[in-house]
């Protein structure tokens, strides 16, 4: 075509120039592919791109603060807050109106539970206040300050002020800080109090135990799968059964086998005593800690180890072992040198799909996990079912999402992606 | 909505559409509008409510439910998801859809519903009915309604059982037996959050009961309750679930654990399992319904219905004879009978009971409203250590 293109334009059998005619055929083609994956493309954008977007958009989104209080955040802009001096009546008497209307919509609790994120106490004081000020009168009863600070004292405190001025923001980098254990301040950025740095310890927990999870999962996934593809049809296949037949089976009855399983007056420990391998006061301790949540871990996700590694191995052609033989390889070279090099795309793909699960799971640190076993997804379930602080829990989900691409990239940079194989 | 295509609403009403449609009408719109017409046509006849599940809600369904059911022909559907409860409202809150007709939360649940908006409020004495001697119904209640709006209907505890085969000669009587690693070894339970540990923590390290709160807003007052847990931290299975305690203690994993009175009961009297209840230093907490805010009319008015029925003298006080929960009426404390199985008496299974409650905590709901975010994040990055 470069040829043609380059030695005058070339005519279809109807006239136009065949370049226009390819084109347009080309269109239309690809319109009908289009209209095909059109279905598939509209579930994918309603059920995984626009929660994701939203989810990343609601962990910088803050509009609470200046949708409740918008004469107050306007006045607060004049107010400084380094000068340690309490604002002037301008802004009380802005705050009392603001806050009326505010009780009169029932929103004024909702910010005092957003602001109580930030400082401690706020909800109450926001919940207690908003009953005595809808009392108030915006016109009739100024001035508020004196009255304001004796219906509570947090408006007397320069530190209240500070803190609806700093998290006053449309836009936040909070929630971002806070799952960084760090904070937002008026002086910028700073680090959590010591006792109360969790986040990242977690992250790097999270991180550290799938990488464990994953690395035992390739060392027993490995002789499985060689077994179910190089054994008769009829064997392998039974064994096939029994590598699926836990898979089917509900993930919380499989975590609550294992719990059966390794307490410490269960049927691992019961076993151990009566052989008199251990003694019976000193029971070992193999759950609820991170040891329970490696073994049960490892165990529900194998499979997902087992599979690619199973079809990739299949199609490995035993001719070239044998030809390796007989050329004079021992046993470990012809496994080494050359059926290994040809199994590594099914462990490169097994390690993603594991990987990434292992570092998104919850239910099964929860239970087996006691303290020391649990992951940093058991910290957004948190904030997203019980302390409902959606916000940190959107920040942290989108620190994940962003690991798990920058650990993909790095993957794709060392082991190169094209050699992930699922079969 | 199963079943719900042979309705014959549905029918009617759709046949009612066919014959209006214009060429204008796209399927979307036809589909849409029978959809409205099914939701609407159901509605008339069902109701969901949203509860705990297991033997609670068992309670409930023999309580309430199916009474109610009986009289009126409502039918009405289980939903268990009350422990995620205030999630799942925002989040139809703010999807626009709400699904759900009556709510079974805790009070500090309730607490925060109605602070977002998400509660519908409760007018007590016009909307309920009073006691049989004519006493209003806020006032038969009295200080268990903790928000504007919740209508309380149990009251439930946070306690000790503990096994009576492995304590020795001398059961624990008190509190801080939980804290005596010397008389009581052996693993407890405790529940994987701050709240309650961090109060016991306290009274068993010498601050006095009436301070205990006091205490805990100061940062040292926090690591003074965490300290004391520390001394017990090894020996310690945290749960998360209600049932994990009652576990525990039948298989012998723990000699002692906390979880919710009516669990312990269930060991302790349906399980005949060697477990005994530890009722010092219990912590009373309130269940009990919310109607969610954003309702139409009609459903509004038949939730106000059900519970009116559901939460009067004699209904609280049926409830008892299936869980050894306390009516949150003081008029139906009189009532209460014996179990509805078992034929034993109920009154001396209630947290409530003089025996059981000589000394007792009521959850400070105020206080963990506010400082709940902040102890809990110092809290877990002590259990991480």
């Amino acid at each position: 075509m470069t040829d043609a293109t380059q030695s005058g334009p070339m005519l279809a059998a109807d006239g136009t120039p065949l370049k226009k005619s390819l084109a347009r055929s080309l269109r239309r083609r690809k319109l009908r592919a289009l209209a095909l994956v059109a279905p598939l493309l509209l579930f994918v954008m309603l059920s995984f791109v626009i929660p994701i977007v939203s989810m990343l958009l609601r962990s910088v989104e803050n509009s609470i603060v200046a949708e409740t209080l918008p004469l107050t955040v306007v006045e607060l802009k004049n107010w400084d807050a380094e000068g340690g001096e309490l604002p002037d009546e301008a802004l009380y008497a802005a705050f009392t109106k603001d806050m009326v209307a505010a009780v009169e919509a029932k929103t004024h609790t909702r910010l005092g539970t957003r602001l109580n994120y930030e400082q401690t106490g706020m909800s109450s004081m926001f919940r207690k206040s908003g009953r005595k000020i809808k009392r108030l009168d915006p016109e009739s009863d100024a001035p508020f300050k004196e009255k304001l600070i004796e219906i509570h004292d947090g408006w007397g405190d320069v530190e209240t002020w500070r803190t609806i001025k700093t998290h006053a923001v449309p836009i936040t980098n909070g929630y971002f800080l806070n799952a960084v254990d760090m904070r937002r301040t008026p002086e910028g950025a700073q680090a959590q109090p010591e006792d109360k740095q969790i986040l990242i310890k977690l992250f790097g927990r999270t991180l550290f135990m799938s990488l464990i999870i994953t690395g035992s999962c390739i060392l027993l996934a490995y002789p499985v799968s060689y077994l179910l593809a190089t054994l008769p049809m009829r064997v392998s296949n039974l064994l096939m059964i029994l590598v699926l037949l836990p898979f089917w089976t509900s993930l919380l009855v499989r975590t609550s086998a294992w719990k059966v399983m390794l307490q410490q007056q269960g049927v691992i420990n019961e076993t151990l005593v009566w052989l008199g391998l251990v003694a019976d006061d000193a029971r070992l301790v193999i759950i609820n800690n991170q040891f329970g949540t490696i073994i049960a871990m490892t165990h529900i996700l194998l499979p997902f180890m087992i599979l690619p590694m199973y079809s990739v191995m299949q199609t490995i052609p035993p001719s070239y072992t044998r030809a390796a033989k007989s050329m004079g390889a021992t046993n470990w070279t012809t496994f080494w040198r050359i059926y290994f090099p040809q199994s590594i795309p099914g462990i490169g793909a097994g390690s993603i799909l594991v990987f990434i699960l292992a570092i998104g799971y919850y239910i099964t640190p929860e239970i087996v996990g006691g303290t020391k076993g649990v992951f940093i997804s058991n910290r957004i379930a948190y904030h997203i079912s019980s302390s409902l602080n959606w916000g940190l829990a959107a920040a942290l989900g989108t620190i994940l999402l962003a690991v798990v691409l920058l650990l993909y990239w790095c993957y794709d940079k060392i082991v190169g992606i094209d050699n992930v194989k699922l079969g | 909505m199963i079943g719900l295509p042979r309705d014959p609403v549905f029918k009617v009403k759709i046949n009612g559409y066919n014959r209006e449609l214009t060429m204008k009408v796209t399927k979307t719109t036809l589909m849409a509008s029978a959809l409205a017409a099914v939701a609407g046509g159901a509605m008339a006849q069902e109701m969901t409510i949203v509860s705990w599940g297991g033997a609670y809600s068992k309670s409930q369904l023999k309580a309430y439910h199916e009474p109610y059911s009986e009289k009126t022909g409502i039918t009405i559907l289980n939903d268990d998801s009350s422990n995620e409860a205030v999630a799942k409202l925002r989040a139809m809150n703010e999807a626009g859809n709400i699904t759900w007709d009556v709510v079974d939360v805790v009070a500090s649940d309730a607490i925060r519903l109605c602070d977002e908006g998400l509660a519908m409020e409760i007018d007590h004495d016009a909307m309920l009915e009073p006691a049989p001697d004519g006493t209003p119904a806020s006032e038969d209640f009295g200080e268990l309604i903790v928000s504007d709006c919740y209508i309380p209907s149990i009251v439930y505890s946070t306690t000790f059982g503990y096994r009576t085969d492995l304590v020795g000669d001398t059961p624990p009587t008190e509190i801080c037996a939980v804290f005596d690693l010397e008389t009581y070894p052996g693993k407890r339970s405790l529940e994987k959050r701050p709240i309650n540990n961090m109060e016991w923590a306290l009274l068993c390290d010498g601050v006095a009961k009436d301070d205990v709160y006091d205490v805990l807003a100061t940062p040292e007052g926090q690591d003074q309750a965490l300290a004391k847990l520390d001394t017990i931290k090894d020996s310690v299975v945290w749960w998360s679930a209600g049932a994990d305690t009652p576990q525990l203690l039948a298989d012998g994993e723990v000699i002692m654990g906390s979880t919710y009175n009516g669990r312990l009961f269930s060991v302790i009297e349906e399980q005949n399992q060697p477990v005994a209840m530890l009722w010092d230093a219990q912590v009373f907490d309130i269940d009990g319904w919310i109607i969610p805010a954003g309702l139409d009319d009609e459903r509004k008015q038949r939730a106000l219905d059900y519970l009116k029925f559901a939460t009067d003298t004699q209904r609280l006080a049926d409830q008892a004879k299936y869980i050894s929960y306390g009516p949150a009426r003081a008029s139906s404390a009189p009532l209460v009978g014996q179990h509805a199985d078992l034929g034993i008496d109920m009154a001396p299974h209630m947290p409530t009971d003089p025996e059981n409650a000589k000394n007792t905590f009521l959850y400070n709901y105020e206080f963990w409203a506010d400082y709940r975010d902040d102890i809990d994040a110092k809290f877990q990055a002590w259990l991480a250590q």
